[in-house]
């Protein structure tokens, strides 16, 4: 009985006259003071002395990249430490509405820690797919929320809240809804079933983990907006976790960038992101891509002696050898259509997911395709690239149709296009050492003996800047952007003239993003490449492409220079995107 | 806010791999379990016994009458005589290195029909795919025991037949874990790199797909090894293994169960050592799975 009605509080804001206090004084609702997390096999820490608070009515993003330690601090705002990490020193202290005695979130016990969270405390997972039960019909999952936490007195009012939340995240609330089940749902309206979910108790304090991170856009945009609303209209105080500085100027009242888990910048948004005053955030800015073109990501760097030397050193060799190829390739680099697209249709099953694509992609030119999810931008990558052999239409290259499997094309044209994949932590095989893995096309194409083969993978690896020490190391040892750099090696190592990158940036941090891009272009300007580069994010365009063809639903809506696109869309679909990204 | 020098790309590149700087092998996380070191230390003191007993045999293990140490059940010796006044400890070092030879063996032939047979499976797909393991279906239903009482009944007891046999009907439950092991791999992107570059098929499924399938193999190999071993001492206690006058814990078993009270240790030292060494590689293929269960191998 004495549980229940402590429960009973804890799930209304009844008790809260000090919360209420704070909330009309603008004074914190939850801070976090010198707070240590360490791993506990090395005591090494993972966040050092981090130092935040939150407010009401206010979202603070925590700004970092892959592991800097900002989904820690964000757990440990739930009293959650992962296991293998410990708690080493700090607090994070809540002032809760519920009681009038703050919260200790680190020493709490389970019990009455697994009572704040939910109500006081909630949280919004990165996956909506993934953290919506399946087999659970989604006005019920909601609905279980008020249930556990024994929301308001009788079933009639835990309905209506049901309802409620439901029209503030602005999903229809009616019992034919109620009664989908999450497939059912998109990706957009899952996730603000996962915000309904966490506004369902009327929390004081809200934790976001990148909550839009795989949602297109448009979706983006929208969920972003339902966020700021519900937020600011019941008294939330946000603490925002992401990797995206352009969301977090859409969403963000004060930002917080994170480096190696300490706390480099703090400051209200505008002044974070004009005035940059810590040597990392300048330069987590300037990795960025903007729309506009304006921060040239792709020039940061200029090529190292190592690279020019290769680079030279094999113009060299192929004019001397003055082959008919080489005279071949010098007279497409110059001008004219390297591969065309014609009226390509592929289905899978009963649903087409290209419908009649036509696309030419200019020699020496890079061209960007640009497509959300489910548009069929790797269905089309990957059937240029031969790895799907049952499309109709056809793919030429030179004027010459392709096989459609890469098993019947010839070693020339095997050689001559070549494709990187989107995640570097599955193109490699973790089980055998760069150089095994990269000599893999020059081995089926048969052409050098065994040494000249390691002296071209060791030259590949020096050209994308890795250096000729990767290849006895494994996959296992190295960053995502030093594995994506070896694939982009290993498609190199045939010298290409075609090369399809298909969102090789898009599993990688922006400042390893900018990197990748910038050797994108030098390998680009030095070797004369062909490029399609594939991916989600429009403000790429400017940065790596010339040219830019835009997919939406198995269809190229839009094609042309890049200015043209951007500027003047002719297409609904394109300006609809435009007017959508998230920019600084 | 403090000026950070020197923050070069590598410099925040290398920052990432910070984490994975204390990486442990699974050699070393099959080491750190204490049922690992007992599963090894139990091994190896039997495979010990096996492979140097017969060298120290103190009388001949009885291939003629005119080795025999005594009477029957006799108190000479370590352990005493068996009914045929044979030295139990002699017969007893000399037992056990054909059992763990062939069960080795069996579970070899096993392994490598099995893994064959379970890639090939898994990366073909369509009807071979149904095709193999549906006849896998049909062979796991039939009762190992029954194949191989079969088999030696036709063939006759001989060494190779057992080998065979064991590893025959090991193949089907070693293919299915195959199976479903390189089901998880073939989905990655490498695969589709090695097809890409038309790497022929035979090559992919050696080099690309089985070395990420060792994790859950090497699982596999310790558990159907115990139960080689298992079967073949059954086979020689059922007298359809080796046969007298050789000396094998199976068939010593066997032989002496019927003066259980009169010479116990002819019964319970091959029991014994039959138990350590599969409760041993029991033990053993349970750590191998402990510790290959968290090395995701294409995982960040």
């Amino acid at each position: 009985m004495a549980k229940a009605r402590q429960q009973q509080t804890v799930s209304s804001r009844s008790g809260g006259t000090a919360w209420h206090a704070r909330v009309a004084g603008d004074e914190h609702i939850l801070e976090v003071d010198h707070l240590t997390i360490s791993a506990t096999a090395t005591g090494r820490p993972v966040v050092t002395d981090v130092n935040l608070d939150l407010k009401a009515r206010e979202i603070l993003a925590l700004v970092g990249e892959s592991g800097s330690g900002k989904t820690t601090v964000g757990l440990s705002i739930l009293g959650h430490i992962r296991s293998g990490l410990m708690h080493s020193g700090g607090t994070v202290t809540l002032y809760a509405s519920h009681s009038e005695e703050p919260a200790e979130m680190m020493s709490l016990d389970d019990a009455s820690r697994r009572h704040l969270l939910g109500t006081r405390v909630s949280y919004i997972p990165q996956d909506p797919a993934l953290s919506l039960n399946p087999g659970i019909r989604v006005g019920k999952q909601i609905r279980e929320v008020l249930d556990i936490h024994e929301y308001g007195s009788s079933d009639a009012e835990r309905a209506e809240r049901v309802r409620s939340v439901l029209r503030e995240v602005g999903l229809p609330d009616d019992d034919a809804y109620q009664r989908r089940w999450p497939h059912q749902l998109s990706g957009g309206q899952q996730q603000r079933i996962g915000i309904a979910m966490a506004f369902a108790m009327y929390p004081d304090v809200i934790v976001l983990d990148e909550p839009t991170t795989g949602l297109d856009v448009t979706t983006q945009e929208q969920v972003l907006e339902t966020i700021r609303e519900m937020t600011v209209t019941n008294n939330v105080a946000g603490l925002y976790i992401t990797h995206d500085l352009a969301v977090v100027s859409e969403i963000a009242d004060r930002v917080a960038v994170m480096l190696r888990g300490e706390i480099v910048e703090i400051g209200p948004t505008d002044q974070v992101l004009r005035q940059p005053q810590h040597e990392y955030t300048r330069r987590l800015l300037a990795a960025v891509p903007d729309l506009a073109g304006r921060n040239q990501i792709g020039k940061l760097h200029k090529m190292d002696a190592q690279t020019t030397e290769f680079l030279t050193g094999e113009i060299a060799v192929l004019s001397e050898e003055e082959t008919t190829r080489t005279a071949a390739r010098r007279a497409v680099t110059s001008e004219g259509v390297a591969l065309s697209v014609r009226d390509l249709s592929l289905a899978y099953g009963t649903t087409p997911v290209l419908r009649g694509v036509n696309l030419d992609i200019q020699a020496g030119e890079c061209t960007l395709l640009l497509g959300q999810s489910g548009s069929g931008k790797t269905t089309l990558a990957r059937s240029i690239a031969g790895l799907l052999g049952d499309y109709t239409g056809s793919v030429e290259y030179r004027g010459e149709a392709l096989a459609k499997s890469t098993r019947h094309r010839t070693r020339e044209q095997r050689g001559q296009i070549q494709y990187i994949f989107q995640s570097p932590f599955s193109s490699l095989n973790p089980r055998r050492t760069l150089g095994q893995s990269l000599r893999v096309p020059l081995e089926m194409s048969g052409e050098l003996s065994a040494s000249d083969q390691r002296a071209r993978v060791r030259d590949a690896l020096d050209a994308v800047q890795l250096g000729r020490q990767f290849y006895d190391r494994r996959p296992g040892d190295l960053s995502g952007g030093e594995r994506q750099r070896a694939a982009i090696a290993r498609a190199l190592v045939n010298t290409p003239s075609v090369l399809v990158c298909d969102e090789i940036t898009s599993a990688l941090d922006v400042s390893v993003q900018a990197s990748i891009i910038s050797l994108l272009h030098t390998l680009q300007s030095e070797r004369g490449l062909a490029m399609l580069f594939v991916t989600h994010n429009i403000a790429l365009a400017r940065h790596i492409a010339s040219r830019v063809a835009v997919l939406n639903k198995g269809v190229i809506v839009d094609d042309g220079p890049v200015d043209d696109v951007l500027d003047h869309p002719t297409h609904e679909y394109t300006r609809e995107l435009l007017a959508n990204i998230p920019t600084l | 806010m403090p000026q950070t020098d020197g923050l070069s790309a590598q410099e925040l590149m290398r920052s990432k791999d910070a984490g994975s700087e204390r990486r442990s092998t699974v050699l070393t996380r099959f080491w750190s379990q204490r049922q690992a070191k007992v599963g090894v230390i139990l091994t190896a003191i039997v495979v010990l016994f096996a492979f140097v007993g017969p060298f120290l045999l103190p009388w001949l293990t009885g291939y003629s009458a005119t080795e025999f140490a005594a009477r029957p059940f006799q108190s000479d010796g370590l352990f005493g005589t068996d009914n045929l006044g044979r030295d139990v400890w002699s017969r007893f070092l000399a037992g056990g290195l054909n059992l763990i030879i062939f069960s080795v063996l069996a579970t070899l032939v096993g392994l490598v029909l099995g893994i064959a047979f379970g890639m090939t499976a898994a990366y073909a797909g369509g009807w071979l795919d149904s095709l193999i393991m549906r006849a896998n279906d049909v062979l796991l239903a039939v009762p190992q025991l029954v194949v191989a009482l079969l088999a030696v009944t036709v063939l006759g007891p001989q060494p190779w037949v057992l080998v065979i046999v064991i590893g025959v009907t090991h193949a089907p439950r070693i293919a299915r874990v195959a199976r479903s092991a390189a089901l998880n791999v073939i989905n990655e992107d490498y695969i589709r790199a090695a097809e890409m570059y038309a790497m022929p098929r035979a090559r992919i499924l050696a080099r690309e797909i089985m070395p990420n399938i060792t994790g859950p193999m090497a699982v596999e190999a310790g558990l159907r090894l115990t139960y080689s071993i298992g079967a073949i001492a059954s086979l020689s206690f059922l007298g359809l293994g080796m046969q007298p006058p050789a000396a094998d814990w199976g068939l010593m078993i066997n032989e002496n169960r019927i003066a259980l009270s009169l010479e116990p240790a002819g019964v319970l030292l091959p029991v014994l050592a039959i138990a350590l060494l599969t409760i041993g590689t029991n033990l053993i293929a349970d750590s191998i799975a402990h510790a290959s269960a968290n090395t995701n191998a294409g995982g960040q």
